[in-house]
């Protein structure tokens, strides 16, 4: 269970796709509800996650033609009092889905009391398992893979309706279009797409009645499923997840701790110079070039870190640039605390008397030289400790870079707690990577303040 | 002539009546020399318009033979450049010092000389040992100045200016931030100093200290009112204004001079 691997039947699904269209598959991770926003951006051309035939998304994307058909499935605990097994009885009851979803547009038209999760199907079986929501409506697949696992649960087919799945393409790539078609019709008559469904455990009726054929019931025995379910079905102790499971995830874990810890230090890199020269313009500039570097502190440290990567990731590419995942991570993250650094930067310098300058100014030093040599080790002192502060905080918000498809530990905690359905065990793994990441910079820190201020310890004389 | 003062007029912003009302003197070449007088008689304002800290309207300094000019009479830049230029036969000793309190003794002394008149380390470093070793300090040469006493935390600022080679080198209150029994000693540095032929002016209200100095400049309301030895000015003032000065000052301070 690689958080880096995708796994399913849709991922195979690619996989066949590619060698029918002569191309490699290569899997891009990203959040459900945000698929159509990273497909018209540019980052992958084929969307292939149970996108629904809705005519809404038919505004925004190119659809085709229709894969897999399913029913809408509603779960729920089996001592629930007062079944909703069908769905006029879902009014006025706390049911649970994902955004943005055919089931979630079924839900609000009953009259439900509908609760979203953007962090994943695993996430919404859980608050049904502790009784924040009274039920779930999904898709049938999601219901088996995430609820049925679960002994306490019961599902039900009923009157909710069905949802068709088709891939999306980006509008104007009518000739992939054309060739998606071809290749998923050609797949679905020879008999590959029923037999992957059967291995996945995922054929239905409906999906029957889409392709033609009469008979509803699966040939072969649901291989994958199976797999899943004894992998996830029920939670081993505690002592043997220390000794089995968490060990094998540890590969899992350094991988993401890495890509954040890359995230972080190229991000602090581009805030350090960036704040430094607010702080010397904001203290040193001419007015006009004052105004700019305050107004630049104010507008980041002003709004909210997420809202900047959302705008630079997926607003950007509407002025015409396009930035790679990476990158427009850190940026986001290295313009925001910027702000910050500036800030700090100014209080170090502020902190310098004004006497130093004079002092500086008659021995006939330059501003530079003045900066380099008398004020910029005096105010560093004086830095050190709140940066050490801000990269310890910065580290913790590159979580935020896993909406622009990066999987880095946080994301990865996520997945692997999501499809594992151990949130606690793994939420103190990854709180342990978190230290180790920033411990030593801690560490090094005092190490650095210490070293600046040796001035200040007097001797013992 | 190593400093000529002529007609300098400067306003503060705010202020009606000039602090400097055309004050003029002129020190000879490697004399000790005092601008005394009272808080406010502008002999602050006066050392920062020598040193180019704060900017004059009219009249003109002239350090060594550079000569720089009132605002009024001639621009920003060609100031800038002047005081650039008088700024290096300059050296200013602060009254709170200003030692970079991060660099040694050392440090402090050798930094300007290498950074400013690009010599080699080796050289400044050796300036700035002699330097400090002359004025006592040759077992605190790597110490911080948080680390030292007053007093010689002010001769390794007078080793800082001297180790810029200034023609002259101007004390703003240097018995102030002092105990007055330190008085002494101040004035035996300022002797050991007069031996290497710079110029020394120092800006104080100490009587005491102007005794010590060979030539008295007294200010009062932004103007010189008499100069002269420090025995015939301060002990047999010929001016009325000078003697009823001395007086009040004398009844007034009682020992301890009134804060700068």
């Amino acid at each position: 269970m690689d958080p880096n691997r995708l796994t399913g039947f849709e991922v195979e699904l690619a996989t066949m796709l590619g060698e029918k269209l002569g191309r490699q598959a290569r899997p891009i991770h990203g959040q459900w509800d945000k698929l159509l926003d990273l497909l018209t951006r540019g980052d992958f051309e084929l969307a292939i996650n149970g996108i629904e035939v809705a005519e809404e998304k038919k505004r925004i994307v190119a659809l085709s033609r229709p894969y897999f058909v399913t029913a809408e499935v509603v779960t729920f605990r089996k001592d629930l009092a007062n079944k909703p097994t069908n769905l006029a009885s879902l009014k006025g009851r706390i049911v649970g889905t994902l955004p943005s979803s055919m089931a979630e547009r079924i839900l609000k038209n009953a009259g439900a009391d509908v609760r979203t999760y953007e962090g994943g199907q695993g996430e919404i079986y859980d608050d049904l398992k502790v009784g924040r929501i009274e039920a779930v409506l999904l898709d049938e697949p999601v219901a088996r893979y995430y609820g049925d696992v679960e002994e306490e649960f019961e599902s039900h087919r009923g009157d909710f309706g069905e949802v068709a799945y088709a891939i999306a393409l980006r509008p104007d790539d009518t000739k992939l279009l054309e060739q998606v078609n071809v290749a998923l019709e050609s797949l679905e008559k020879d008999g590959t797409l029923r037999a992957l469904y059967e291995k996945w455990g995922v054929w239905c009726p409906e999906t029957a009645k889409l392709f033609g054929e009469k008979e509803a019931d699966a040939r072969t025995p649901p291989l994958e499923y199976e797999k899943w379910r004894v992998a996830v079905g029920k939670l081993p102790s505690f002592w043997e997840r220390l000794t089995t499971r968490y060990p094998s995830m540890i590969g899992s874990f350094v991988k993401g701790a890495l890509l954040t810890l890359a995230v972080s230090l190229c991000a602090m890199a581009m805030a350090i110079l960036l704040g430094i020269n607010l702080a010397l313009g904001r203290r040193f500039g001419p007015k006009p070039l004052q105004w700019v570097c305050i107004a630049y502190i104010e507008v980041f440290r002003g709004t909210p870190l997420l809202i900047q990567l959302i705008v630079i990731y997926f607003g950007l590419p509407e002025l015409g640039l396009r930035l790679d995942p990476f990158l427009a991570g850190v940026i986001a993250l290295g313009l925001n605390y910027a702000a910050a650094e500036a800030e700090n930067y100014r209080a170090g310098l502020e902190s310098v008397p004004r006497g130093q300058l004079e002092a500086s100014e008659v021995l006939g030093l330059t501003t530079a030289q003045t900066l380099r040599h008398v004020v910029g080790p005096q105010a560093l002192r004086i830095s050190i400790p709140p940066m050490t502060n801000d990269f310890i905080a910065l580290l913790k918000d590159s979580s935020l870079v896993s909406i622009v498809t990066l999987t880095e530990l946080t994301k990865t905690y996520g997945t692997l707690a999501n499809s594992t359905r151990d949130h606690l065990g793994l939420g103190l793994m990854v709180a342990i990577f978190y230290l180790l990441l920033g411990l030593p910079f801690a560490r090094l820190a005092r190490k650095a303040e210490k070293h600046f201020g040796k001035h200040l310890h007097r001797e013992a004389t | 002539m190593s400093l000529i003062v002529k007609d300098i007029v400067r306003h503060h912003a705010g202020n009606p009546a000039p602090t400097l009302k055309g004050m003029s003197f002129t020190l000879d070449t490697g004399c000790l020399a005092a601008l005394l007088g009272r808080s406010g008689a502008g002999k602050s304002t006066m050392l920062r318009c020598i040193m180019g800290l704060e900017p004059f309207e009219t009249g003109s300094i002239v350090v060594d033979g550079v000569e720089v000019k009132g605002t009024k009479d001639c621009n920003a830049e060609q100031r800038a450049q002047q005081i650039k230029a008088a700024r290096r036969k300059l050296g200013l000793v602060f009254q709170s010092y200003e030692l970079f309190p991060h660099l040694t003794a050392m440090q402090n002394c050798a930094l300007a000389p290498v950074k400013v008149k690009g010599e080699s380390q080796t050289v400044a470093d050796k300036r700035a040992r002699d330097l400090l070793c002359q004025l006592g300090l040759e077992h605190r040469l790597d110490a911080f100045p948080e680390q030292l006493s007053g007093g010689q935390k002010q001769r390794v600022a007078i080793a800082r200016a001297l180790a810029m080679e200034p023609s002259v080198l101007l004390y703003d209150e240097p018995t102030s931030a002092l105990d007055p029994s330190m008085k002494n000693e101040v004035l035996q540095t300022l002797k050991r100093v007069d031996a290497q032929n710079v110029t020394q002016v120092v800006v104080t209200h100490d009587l005491q200290l102007a005794r010590g100095v060979e030539y008295v400049c007294v200010l009062d309301h932004g103007v010189v009112i008499e100069t002269g030895a420090p025995e015939q000015v301060i002990n047999a003032p010929t001016h009325e204004s000078t003697r009823a000065l001395l007086q009040a000052w004398l009844s007034a301070d009682a020992g301890s001079p009134p804060k700068a």
